[in-house]
């Protein structure tokens, strides 16, 4: 960046707002859904009709299995099934 | 919060397992990632919530693939970008659009403000606590001058000058910037 003049300055602090709260926290609950995460992994892994399902429809799979819904467990699965 | 760690730091922490250095980082460039889904490609709200949980899930698996832990800023940038160009092709699908069009759908011009608006966060960040707490409110959260006197205990009117002053010095510490591995980010 070039120029700092106060006018600038004030645009680019407005430019930053805070993201809703139950986004970073969710964000910020990634750690504590990875124990969750492993297990079901390992079950994929193991059970091929699971994995299938899984890989349907991720969150109807999840329900059905009795799993608690948390959206951080969702989108982690997300990540570790696109990666594979 | 005053930043401490660099973004270097920061990661290594983070790999290690350290779960607070994990809300910290997140802490740092949420309002970067957010920011780049719904200004410079004007996601609607649940599409933004979307990336931005899938952005952050992504960074938390493959931390590890960052070759560069200093990089971590372009990193999440480039994730951001790549995640909303997939949201909007994947809306586009009953209008089609060519791809030409959705690289250009985050216009240059406003990713690259907000490359400088992350800059000035991370100074604010490094600015004294009352500097901090006034700009950010009046500027980034919009709050008035009635709500800001409120929150922290100041007559309104004393509250133009003291932006102004914060101001000044914000903008001497950002011209005093040099080190290049800095902290990155805003809250």
């Amino acid at each position: 960046m070039t120029a700092f003049d106060e006018e600038r300055l004030a645009r680019l602090i407005r430019a930053l707002p805070p993201a809703p709260e139950a986004w970073v926290r969710a964000a910020q609950e990634l750690p504590l859904a990875r124990a969750g995460l492993d297990e079901i992994v390992a079950r994929a892994e193991a059970d091929a009709e699971f994995r299938a399902r899984l890989l349907a429809d991720l969150e109807a799979a999840l329900e059905a299995e009795g799993y608690e819904r948390d959206p951080a467990v969702v989108e982690l699965l997300k990540v570790r099934f696109k990666s594979k | 919060m005053a930043q401490t760690l660099s973004d270097r730091e920061l990661v290594a922490r983070c790999r290690s397992g350290d779960q607070q250095a994990w809300a910290e980082l997140v802490d740092r460039f949420s309002r970067y990632v957010y920011a780049i889904s719904v200004q410079a490609f004007r996601l609607p709200d649940s599409d933004a919530e979307d990336v931005f949980q899938e952005v952050f899930a992504r960074a938390y698996e493959h931390l590890d693939k960052l070759r560069d832990d200093a990089a971590v800023r372009p990193w999440l940038a480039q994730l951001t970008r790549r995640l909303c160009i997939d949201r909007l092709r994947a809306t586009s699908r009953e209008r089609p659009t060519a791809d030409e069009e959705l690289e250009l759908a985050g216009s240059e011009e406003t990713l690259t403000m907000l490359e400088d608006a992350l800059t000035v966060h991370e100074a604010l960040a490094a600015a004294p606590e009352h500097c901090r707490e006034i700009l950010d409110r009046f500027f980034a959260r919009d709050e008035s001058y009635r709500t800001i006197g409120e929150a922290l205990d100041l007559p309104s009117g004393t509250i133009a000058s003291r932006i102004s002053r914060c101001l000044g010095r914000l903008r001497e510490l950002l011209e005093g910037r040099t080190r290049p591995d800095t902290p990155s980010g805003s809250r």
